[in-house]
């Protein structure tokens, strides 16, 4: 772990230091704000209608017309903004050779992976913290689900940590940066929708397949459920990610 | 631990080196880039890595800094193998990479407390070995700029001054006076000469003048092996076989060559930069001057220069590197 807090400082010092954070949190704010004001809009209509209608005001739930799509659409929002934070960790550094000068000062591999991983995740948790405020803007209309709410933010963490930890993988895998961000983009939308193949598959393939879903395991928690299968699921992600990337780098001793 | 032979004579000799390294051979993929180097560097010693590009001399400074490790062989910094305790090795060690590349978006105080943080200084201490750092290689100036709008010359000089944080006892200098300008080039020689004394340093350098300036020992390396190891005046003088006399005479220049390869002692005659002049080789315990000026008179030739000429260590250079190949078979 030598040379976590260097590391770390470091990233967190150049990733704000570079454009690429403020115009990526820019547009993801953008959009999460608009995809909350679509739901809390419809939601609103619905109520109109439901002043009309009985059996509609029983059909009306906060939880499910405006969390979960938000939650929903800011987990796809993610998906396609991660790539562009996490793809330069280690590409660029071997892209311009800042790599020789990191890796010959006295720190550990694992230290510069957690350190740049946990760069980047604290990036995200700022990001989603951006959000937070249409939270309150729904406490000042509403009594809203609070519990639904914190298992949705937990959710899209671990889904940021697990996006974030494959990120940290393609990067380290080439030196460039677009090449990383394409895989990343490809492999989270590949696990994302891996679920859809569920009913073709035989029953024992179709289960493995919806396991292996990011999606499924995130739909949990925007439903206010925690389960600690599905926290299990994202912490088994991390680490297999993560001890692949440490791997990817020792193998600059025997394949050079 | 095996034995080794050099290690065994080394200890017969009673010295201890800070840097060894046997029998160092690395391939990429079937193409050797170090051929079975062995050679020792002492406490304090400053030495230079000679050689042509892609002779091998960044292959080794990089497994010495345990960027790479070597196919075989062994590395051994302040008696730690650099395979083994790479953490510990690289401690010890302050390295400029070549065309060293920095954090172009960081400014050259935030780049230096980053590399010392990373190199271990302690919180408390930080920003005064910054700023020593940064004093002893005039970059005070620049404290607050960006590395990416910096000249190459302070580059370079941030880039030593990184490698010198946290006072580390061995210096590996990859080519530190690569693309910098003549008044730069002499300001960075000063400054490495400087650092001497009780750190150890290596450098490369494809340019003699350099390598003759700075150190005290020379190992020339061509195509990965070492061809010849010492300092630049025993390699000046051991290898100096022979010896050119400049002269320059007015007369019909057929007969004067004829004239000249007549004398005993002279090996060759060939025509010189200028017309008139010839270079004349002999050997290197002859001294024929007097000889080829009287024969010049005799003959009633106008003799307008005459003065040997030092073998530069730059032939030295290009006899060691060509020569090579032909020497190899002669064993």
């Amino acid at each position: 772990m030598k040379g976590f807090f260097p590391v770390y400082g470091k990233e967190m010092y150049r990733i704000f230091a570079s454009p690429i954070f403020y115009v990526v949190a820019f547009i993801f704010l953008t959009l999460a704000g608009y995809f909350f004001y679509y739901a809390v809009a419809s939601y609103s209509l619905l109520s109109f209608q439901a002043g009309r209608n009985p059996f509609l005001a029983q059909q009306l739930n906060l939880s499910e017309m405006v969390l979960e799509p938000f939650f929903g659409s800011v987990g796809i929002v993610l998906l396609l903004m991660v790539p562009l934070i996490t793809m330069g960790l280690f590409a660029e550094e071997k892209k311009t050779g800042t790599v020789e000068l990191l890796l010959t000062y006295p720190i550990s591999d694992r230290g510069v992976v957690l350190g740049k991983y946990t760069a980047a995740l604290s990036v995200l948790a700022l990001m989603l913290t951006g959000t937070l405020p249409a939270m309150v803007v729904l406490s000042v209309l509403t009594t809203p689900p609070w519990a639904t709410i914190f298992s949705g933010y937990l959710g899209l963490l671990l889904m940021s940590s697990a996006f974030v930890s494959l990120g940290v993988l393609a990067s380290s895998l080439t030196q460039h940066q677009i090449v990383a961000a394409a895989v990343t983009f490809g492999a989270l939308l590949l696990l994302w929708i891996i679920g859809w193949a569920q009913t073709m598959a035989g029953p024992d393939l179709g289960s493995v397949l919806a396991y292996l879903s990011l999606l499924s395991h995130f739909e949990t928690f925007t439903k206010g459920v925690l389960d600690s299968r599905d926290i299990l699921y994202y912490g088994l992600f991390v680490t297999f990610s993560l001890f692949a990337t440490l791997r990817v780098l020792e193998s600059r001793h025997w394949r050079a | 631990m095996g034995s080794h032979k050099t290690r065994e004579q080394d200890r017969q000799e009673g010295v201890s080196a800070v840097i060894e390294v046997e029998q160092l051979t690395k391939l990429y993929g079937p193409l050797p880039a170090l051929r079975e180097v062995s050679f020792r560097v002492e406490q304090g010693e400053i030495v230079g890595f000679l050689g042509p590009n892609g002779a091998g001399k960044t292959t080794a400074l990089r497994i010495l800094t345990c960027f790479i490790p070597p196919t075989s062989g062994f590395a051994r910094i302040a008696g730690l193998d650099c395979r083994e305790h790479p953490l510990e090795v690289r401690a010890k060690v302050g390295y400029l990479p070549e065309n060293i590349s920095l954090y172009s978006d960081m400014t050259v105080r935030r780049f230096l407390a980053f590399a010392a943080s990373a190199k271990g200084v302690p919180r408390s201490s930080r920003s005064a070995e910054v700023e020593r750092v940064m004093e002893r290689c005039s970059i005070m100036e620049v404290e607050s700029r960006i590395i990416g709008h910096l000249s190459k010359g302070y580059r370079q000089r941030l880039g030593i001054a990184q490698a010198l944080l946290n006072d580390p006892p061995i210096l590996i200098f990859d080519e530190p006076t690569i693309g910098l300008d003549p008044a730069q080039i002499v300001e960075i020689r000063s400054l490495v000469k400087e650092l001497g004394g009780e750190r150890t340093i290596i450098l490369s350098s494809h340019i003699l003048p350099e390598v003759s300036q700075i150190c005290q020992r020379v190992l020339v390396i061509n195509r990965g092996q070492i061809v010849a190891t010492d300092t630049p005046a025993n390699l000046t003088s051991q290898l100096r076989r022979t010896q050119q006399v400049r002269i320059q005479v007015e007369g019909p220049s057929a007969e004067i060559r004829e004239e000249f390869a007549a004398l005993k002692g002279v090996l060759r005659v060939q025509p010189g930069d200028e017309p008139g002049t010839y270079l004349v080789e002999t050997d290197r315990h002859e001294d024929l001057r007097p000889e080829l000026a009287r024969r010049v008179v005799a003959r009633g030739w106008q003799l307008r220069e005459l003065r040997t000429q030092e073998v530069s260590l730059e032939e030295i250079f290009m006899e060691l590197v060509t020569e090579e190949g032909p020497r190899e078979e002669m064993k």
